[in-house]
């Protein structure tokens, strides 16, 4: 094992880092296939340098080598394309994305794939927490164990999570769906609007209004589908579970207001 | 926000910590850019003593008298030590207000610390065979600097990245906090804690001294107290978790063993990476990165986990 101690983080007078960057235009297009190595570059100039290659160049296909761990890569990115990381990425990783087919050869930290709109996310390693959280659209798969809150306040879409998930996992969950291949934490699907969450495995324990649900077909129908998809082989039974909607009060109202009703 | 790390070597063998934590530390001053600490195990040297302590704070008003009263001061510390029968070994001056101590003494620690604290403005920051706390306010690089800590080789260590949102930035402030007056123990705590006052009272009532108005100080003084009545390290660490409210994940230390700790709704973070050689864990896998140069498997523990290593 080798130390990386050379590299330096630089900053500028205000203790700020690097606040002014240009893209190093340092990728290499083969074949339709841009490839760059982030290994000495910085958060902001990865992130340029995809940009520059996806909006500028016209590449379809990109290769980023030795992301390194490092937070908010591949962000914002809102047109279809291909996007390969070659190692673990830090938090907010492809967040706020709309369009792309990325693939993560590592993990991915606290809040991956926030408010993604569409397109497909597959991650190889682990996530952290608040996966996927206010997912709207797209396939987010993570073939190892994600942290906790995983699908919090998701909106639409499905999250896909091979290992375990911790606690509060679909936590205010609205719209979309949740399939967990291992065991859950406690307080699944807690205070969840809508949707629907699938577990494998064990569940410590279920969250206020989380009940289990009646399976149809179209579940069987979308969990073989997903299945078939990502390759990952013929699917274990899953225990469904939905909203009660014991604390749907939408219609009621408030003390203060049914007087002035009446 | 604050950010903590940790690492600890399998072999048991001393390595450049110091270097290593401070390069994990760098890498997420984004977190908390107020003041960094370490709590570092070097080599026990046949029984003699270290205390790490200060005189002033690195911002405390250098008025007329203030140079004398640092001299004075100084000369006291070690006069007391002496008068409780220890033979000091050597001193250094790592900053004009923050000296290490070698010294045997085989009396009891409470009273030496207690003894040492009476000098006014005087703070034990760490006392042990082999646990030495630096901490000052800066980014780790400059306290890096300032304490020369590339020379220190040790076993295992921890570390914090400070952003204030309890308490003063200042040096009693910050991380990582002594277990008073539990020899080489120590803890960094990222999150809050909502029932501080209640054990605040609680172990100042059983003879515990605080030294700062941070939440995070109880931890260490909480696992001291537990120690002391006879649980081990992991049941005291076990123990906090049903005693201790609010949002934590903490990293304890003791001369052979590190272990962490996660609150029950798992709401700070903690990036985990085991190997054969070590245990390296952080509040991200950027810090991790730093020491390690290849594509590492890492994962983030769940909530009420409580882990231990051994060097």
């Amino acid at each position: 094992m080798a130390a990386v101690g050379e590299r330096q983080i630089s900053y500028d007078a205000r203790g700020l880092a690097e606040p002014l960057a240009e893209a190093p235009r340092s990728a290499v297009v083969e074949d339709g296939v841009a490839t760059f190595d982030a290994r000495d570059l910085t958060t902001r100039t990865i992130n340029l340098e995809l940009r520059r290659l996806l909006y500028e160049e016209g590449v379809d296909e990109v290769v980023v080598q030795n992301p390194q761990g490092r937070h908010s890569l591949g962000v914002g990115i809102l047109r279809r394309c291909k996007i390969t990381f070659e190692g673990s990425l830090g938090y907010f990783a492809c967040g706020l994305i709309d369009g792309p087919e990325i693939h993560v050869k590592g993990r991915v930290g606290w809040s991956a794939c926030e408010n993604m709109m569409s397109g497909v996310v597959v991650v190889d390693g682990n996530g952290g927490s608040l996966t996927g959280a206010a997912l709207r659209g797209g396939d987010l798969v993570v073939t190892g164990r994600v942290g906790a809150r995983t699908g919090i306040d998701q909106k639409g879409g499905t999250i896909l999570v091979c290992g375990s998930v911790g606690s509060m996992t679909g936590f205010m969950m609205q719209r979309g769906r949740l399939i967990v291949c291992g065991d859950a934490g406690p307080g699944l699907g807690d205070s969840m609007y809508d949707g629907t969450i699938y577990v494998a495995g064990t569940v410590k324990s279920l969250g206020i209004d989380c009940v289990p649900g009646e399976w149809t077909d179209a579940d069987t129908e979308l969990i073989e589908r997903k299945f078939r998809i990502y390759g990952l082989g013929s699917p274990p039974e899953f225990q469904k579970f939905v909203c009660g909607k014991v604390l749907y009060n939408y219609d009621s109202l408030e003390p203060a207001e049914r007087k002035l009703v009446i | 926000m604050c950010g903590i790390a940790g690492i600890i070597y399998r072999d048991g063998a001393e390595h450049a910590i110091g270097d290593e934590m401070t390069r994990m530390l760098q890498s997420m001053k984004h977190r908390g850019p107020d003041s960094t600490g370490y709590a570092l195990y070097g080599a026990p040297g046949n029984g003699a003593l270290v205390m790490r302590y200060k005189l002033a704070d690195a911002n405390t008003p250098r008025d007329f008298d203030f140079e004398d009263r640092l001299r004075r001061h100084r000369f006291e510390v070690e006069s007391r030590l002496a008068a409780l029968g220890a033979r000091i070994h050597e001193v250094d001056e790592e900053t004009p207000y923050a000296f290490r101590v070698v010294f045997d003494y085989d009396g009891d620690l409470k009273l030496l610390a207690d003894f040492v604290e009476d000098i006014p403005e005087a703070e034990v920051l760490s006392l042990g065979h082999s646990l030495e706390i630096v901490k000052d306010l800066g980014d780790a690089e400059s306290v890096h600097e300032v304490y020369g800590l590339a020379k220190f080789k040790g076993t295992h260590g921890i570390g914090h990245v400070r952003m204030a949102t309890e308490s003063e930035v200042d040096i009693a402030g910050a991380h990582p906090y002594w277990a008073y007056p539990y020899s080489d123990v120590a803890v960094v705590h990222n999150g809050q804690l909502t029932n501080y006052f209640m054990w605040r009272r609680r172990l100042e009532r059983a003879g515990r001294r605080f030294m700062s108005e941070c939440d995070s100080e109880v931890i260490a003084v909480y696992l001291a107290e537990e120690m002391s009545k006879g649980a081990t390290f992991e049941e005291a660490m076990r123990g906090s978790l049903d005693e201790l409210d609010g949002v934590f994940t903490y990293i304890a230390v003791t001369k052979d063993e590190l272990g962490v700790a996660k609150d029950e709704l798992a709401a700070k973070p903690l990036v985990l990476y085991e190997s054969d050689a070590l245990v390296a864990l952080a509040s991200e896998e950027i810090a991790i990165r730093q020491i390690v140069d290849h594509e590492i498997d890492t994962y983030d523990p769940y909530e009420r986990e409580v882990l231990v290593w051994q060097r």
